[in-house]
This record gives structure tokens, C-alpha cells and sequence, in this order.
């Protein structure tokens, strides 16, 4: 029974989250929900790689925005429909994850955290630079017609968004309790000791990478038709960055429940911060939320839970 | 001729420059290479800097680089809290690496969304009287915008190795880097001169913020542009030796200029991280360091 739990329930979930588009008519909510389940699939991804196996990615935004620069290009040359986007956005950002998996051959620890972030200004210059998709101005992206299943299009792109955020919530969680997320986590701990163990070490981390990467572009694949207006600096905005890292740090990084909690926690605080108070303010509150954490708790909430039912019983 | 010309003012404002990308260094040559404390939060430190020279030169007329040089006490004093802060957290209990790098990514958010609410995202400049000039040396023209922070900066990094290479405190801080076990052993506190050092490094921030503003205007999310150019050159430097530090950053400089008059100034940044990237990717050791 267990073992089909999750499954099971992120399946409900979206089933759910599908006929919930029949009876709630504020369109402000699904572009609330998109944002956050937005979150809990970079969260989720970024996890993958910098809980499960111990390397920090600064340029998660990197592989969002190709994800939705994929999108935008084959829009604007064959105008393809969202199916393909999402399919082409996860591949080209996963064989980037892939590239940045043979990386972690050479660098390890913070030296692979700053060539992350190196990544993430090179693309974007590139993009800037790159007129046909924009350039700095940015460009217009048309949506397609809604069809007759969702009364708009972004409770269409909600329901998309909750499919992709409940599959890499069940990938995560299976993971986990895998093989794959023990050598992982052997990673994590001691690189050197798990390649004597024999553990394939290249081998998982290439799969870490290019799945996290994968994930995150498919997060990012649908994002030109959320926006409909690209710009450079919204796909690659630092919010991606830092939140994909904050929300599993506050959440608990071992776990795949915890960027889950971190991104419905925190985005949800920032989404209802920027409707009352402002969008610069809350990204502050982010800022030191994370920092009282890492410092004060770095197992974050889940480990917070743990130590609090450890000491009750 | 007009090429040639061309060329040699580039490679001319490339070194001057880079020169001035030294005095963003420093800080992270030091905190980086020597004390092996990633802190990605320095290039927003100097976009502090640059603010409050800003601050200063608006409300009282201030000159920038006596600014800078003011507030280099309060920023050794935030310097040596930061590290007191990171070792109690992290160092101690030898979690340094994942979840201290997260927490100076946490620092430099708190501080450019600060700046951010406080003084806006429009880009704010500095008036001074010598800035605005440009001398003209046949068909060389050097502008003083460019040449001043270059000086300053250069008598910066002199006054460091001064300190690292010619004081017991250098010396001491030079030791903790290759063994703060044996340093303990000869009864110093590698904690206290860490702190020191690390308070060190983070005062140069006033004094290059300073010069950043008198080269252009500034932003608060311009740190990030810097945060790949600093380490980069840190890296390719050799990670701790300020030769190694003043050579990578005129290379870096130059190449940039190079870039930015022959295919536009919007190239010019991917130059730093290519660079970044390839070095890490190549040579991790840097260019002037032990393989």
C-alpha cells in the first residue's frame, strides 16, 4: 500500500486540481497556483541534484529560461502545440544538465556552484544578444485557441503546471527510496568513499544533473504562453535562483517532501506579500527567512518536525 | 591607422580597467583563496560601497574616494561579523561548504534587495571635478574616469601586500591558509586572524565600491555581474597571491575591452565567464598557482 501512496495521491491531486477548474471562476487564483506549483517543480528539481546529491546550483534560472526560450523558438518557426513544447523544453535543458554533469568531473563543492552561475550570465548574454527571439526588448507570444475543455487558457496552463509539479514530486520521492538516491546521498557524504564502495558515481550524477535540468526546463516551457510577453530579464530572474535553493533549504533537503513544503510555504507568503505588501519586500523576507535557517536550522522544517517528535516520544 | 588606433586605446582602457577590477578582488583573492570562505556576497558589498559614496557625495558634497577610504573601518567591523557569524554557523561544526554558501547567496540577497528598497533600481552616478576629463596623448586619449580608480586601486593592493608580506599579521594569515593546525600549535588563534583577515578583505569593499562609481553608474543587481569576474580572476590568479590577483584582472580587463569595442559592449560580460568556465574547466588551479 505504501509504496503506491504517493503515486496515488499526486494522481488525485491532479484529478482534482483538473474538475477544481469547473467550480472556481477568479482567474486570479490559477495565476497564484501556477506560480507556486511553478516553485515546487524548480524546488523539487533543484533538490535532486543539491539535496540528494550535495551540488549547489546557483543557475537554476539558466535552465528555466531555456526551457521557455525553447518554447518561444518553436513557436515562432513551426508553431508548435504545448505537447512538444514541454518535451522539447525538458530535453534541451536536461542535455545542458547533462553537460553540466560532466563538469562535475573537475569541479567539485563551491568550485561547481560558481561555474553554475557563470552559466547562467554566459546563456543570458547569449539570449540578449540573440534578435530573432528578441533580443533585450523582448518579444510578444501569441496563446493558441483554449479548446473546449478549460474556459481559458491559464486554468489550462494551471492544470498543466499541477501534472508536471505532482510527476516530479512522485520521480523525486521514488528517488528517495531507490538505489539511485542511495548512491546519491553516498555522494553526498563522501564522494571519494562511495567511488571505493563502487558506486557508478559518474554515472548517478549524470542522471542528477539531467534530470534536475530536464525538470526545470519543462517548468519553463510553458512560461512564454503564462507571461505572453518574453523578456530576458524575467526568464532569468534571480527570483528563480534564489527561491529554487531557499524553498528545499527551508523545507529540509534529504526528503523529497521537503522543497514541497518549502515552495507551497514560501510561495504562498510571497504571492499573498506581493498583492499587500510589494514584490521588493518580500523577496527581503525571503532573503532573511533563508538566512535564519541555514543558520538556525539546517535541517530545515522537516527536520525541525522530526527533532520536535523525537523529543516528544 | 584608424584600426591600430582603435586597438591601442582598447588595450589602454582594457589595463586600466583592469587594474580597477583589482580593487573589487582583493576581497575575495583574500576571503577565498587564503581563509577558503566562499564569500560570494563581497561584490555586493562593494555595490554598498558605491551607495553610500553616493549618499555622501549627494547630501554633503563628499569627494568618492575619501568616502571610501572613511568607511573602510565600518566595513572592516561588518567584515569581522559576517565571519563570526559564518564560523559559529558553519565552520565550527565543518559544514562550511553547502550550507555556507548558501548562507553569503542569503546575505547578498538581504543586501541588494535592501539597496533596492532603499535607493530604487534606477542607476545612480557621482559628481567629482577631475572625473569627467580625458587627456589626450597623440592618438592615445585616457580618461580620467578610468585612470584615477586605476591608481587608487593599484596603491590599494600595494597597501595589502604591504600588509600580508610584511607584517606579522600578514604572515599569520598567509600561515592559517596552508596550516591553521600548526598556527594554533605556535599559539595564535586561527579564529581571531581569520576575523581579521576576513575584516581585511571586506574593508577594501568601501574603497572599490567608491571606485566603481566614479568609472559608471550602478545598480543594486549589478553585483551579480561581478560576482563571475571576481572569482574568475581570483581563480585565474592563483586564488590568494595579489600578484597573481593584478595580472588575471588586466588580462581580464583587456579581454574585455577587446570585446566590447569589436563586437559590442553587450558581449563583453559572457567574456569574463567564458573565461571563468574555461579556467575551471582547464585549470582550476589558476594560472599563477600550484597545479
Amino acid at each position: 500500500m505504501r509504496r503506491w501512496a504517493v503515486p496515488a495521491g499526486a494522481l488525485a491531486l491532479v484529478t482534482v486540481g483538473a474538475l477544481l477548474t469547473r467550480l472556481v471562476q477568479n482567474q486570479y487564483y490559477y495565476f497564484a497556483a501556477y506560480v507556486i506549483l511553478q516553485y515546487v517543480v524548480l524546488a523539487t528539481a533543484w533538490n535532486i541534484l543539491g539535496g540528494f546529491a550535495g551540488y549547489v546550483n546557483f543557475g537554476s534560472a539558466a535552465f528555466f529560461a531555456l526551457g521557455a526560450y525553447t518554447s518561444v523558438v518553436l513557436i515562432k518557426s513551426v508553431g508548435a502545440p504545448l505537447p512538444v513544447l514541454l518535451l522539447a523544453g525538458g530535453a534541451v535543458a536536461g542535455l545542458l544538465g547533462l553537460g553540466l554533469g560532466y563538469l562535475t568531473l573537475r569541479l567539485r563543492g563551491v568550485f561547481f556552484s560558481i561555474a553554475t552561475l557563470a552559466l547562467a550570465v554566459v546563456l543570458q548574454t547569449m539570449v540578449v544578444n540573440w534578435e530573432y527571439v528578441g533580443g533585450a526588448r523582448g518579444a510578444y507570444v501569441v496563446r493558441p485557441r483554449t479548446g473546449a475543455l478549460f474556459s481559458s487558457y491559464v486554468e489550462l496552463l494551471f492544470v498543466v503546471m499541477l501534472a508536471l509539479a505532482a510527476g516530479s514530486v512522485t520521480l523525486a520521492w521514488w528517488i528517495q527510496h531507490s538505489r539511485v538516491g542511495r548512491g546519491l546521498a553516498a555522494i553526498r557524504d563522501n564522494e571519494e568513499a562511495a567511488e571505493c564502495m563502487g558506486v557508478p558515481t559518474l554515472r548517478l550524477k549524470l542522471l542528477a544533473t539531467t534530470l534536475s535540468g530536464g525538470l526545470m526546463g519543462l517548468a519553463g516551457a510553458p512560461f512564454p504562453y503564462y507571461v505572453t510577453y518574453m523578456e530576458p530579464a524575467s526568464a532569468f530572474n534571480l527570483d528563480y535562483a534564489v527561491n529554487s535553493l531557499a524553498m528545499p533549504m527551508i523545507g529540509g533537503t534529504t526528503t523529497w517532501l521537503g522543497p514541497v513544503l518549502g515552495a507551497v510555504l514560501l510561495g504562498t507568503a510571497q504571492q499573498v506579500a506581493t498583492v499587500t505588501i510589494s514584490s521588493a519586500l518580500n523577496l527581503l523576507i525571503v532573503g532573511v527567512v533563508l538566512v535564519l535557517f541555514v543558520v538556525l536550522a539546517p535541517e530545515g522544517l522537516v527536520g525541525l518536525a522530526r527533532r520536535l517528535a523525537g523529543r516528544g516520544g | 591607422m584608424v584600426a591600430s588606433d582603435l586597438l591601442l586605446n582598447a588595450v589602454v582602457a582594457g589595463v586600466l580597467l583592469g587594474g580597477f577590477y583589482t580593487a573589487v578582488s582583493l576581497g575575495v583573492s583574500v576571503a577565498f583563496g587564503l581563509l577558503d570562505v566562499v564569500n560570494i556576497a563581497h561584490p555586493v558589498f562593494v555595490i554598498l560601497g558605491s551607495y553610500l559614496a553616493y549618499a555622501m557625495n549627494v547630501t554633503l558634497g563628499l569627494d568618492p574616494i575619501l568616502t571610501g577610504l572613511a568607511f573602510t573601518p565600518a566595513f572592516y567591523a561588518l567584515g569581522v561579523a559576517v565571519y563570526r557569524v559564518y564560523y559559529a554557523s558553519f565552520e565550527k561544526t565543518g559544514q562550511e561548504s553547502l550550507r555556507g554558501l548558501v548562507f553569503f547567496f542569503g546575505v547578498l540577497f538581504i543586501v541588494e534587495v535592501g539597496l533596492l528598497l532603499q535607493f530604487g533600481v534606477d542607476y545612480r552616478l557621482v559628481e567629482a571635478g577631475y572625473i569627467g576629463e580625458t587627456l589626450r596623448l597623440g592618438p592615445l586619449s585616457v580618461a580620467l574616469r578610468l585612470a584615477v580608480p586605476c591608481l587608487v586601486a593599484l596603491a590599494l593592493t600595494a597597501a595589502l601586500a604591504a600588509v600580508l608580506h610584511g607584517t606579522s599579521y600578514g604572515r599569520a594569515i598567509r600561515a592559517v591558509a596552508q596550516d591553521s593546525f600548526a598556527l594554533r600549535l605556535m599559539g595564535v588563534d586561527p579564529v581571531r586572524v581569520k576575523a581579521f583577515a576576513f575584516g581585511l578583505a571586506t574593508a577594501t569593499a568601501s574603497l572599490a565600491g567608491a571606485l566603481l562609481i566614479m568609472i559608471g553608474p550602478v545598480e543594486p543587481a549589478m553585483n551579480r555581474e561581478y560576482i563571475g569576474r571576481v572569482f574568475a580572476i581570483a581563480v585565474l590568479g592563483g586564488m590568494g597571491s595579489v600578484g597573481g590577483t593584478l595580472a588575471a584582472a588586466v588580462i581580464l580587463g583587456v579581454a574585455e575591452s577587446l570585446t566590447a569595442t569589436f563586437y559590442g559592449p553587450s558581449w563583453a560580460l559572457a567574456v569574463s565567464f567564458g573565461i571563468l568556465l574555461l579556467t575551471l574547466a582547464v585549470r582550476p588551479a589558476g594560472l599563477f598557482g600550484q597545479a
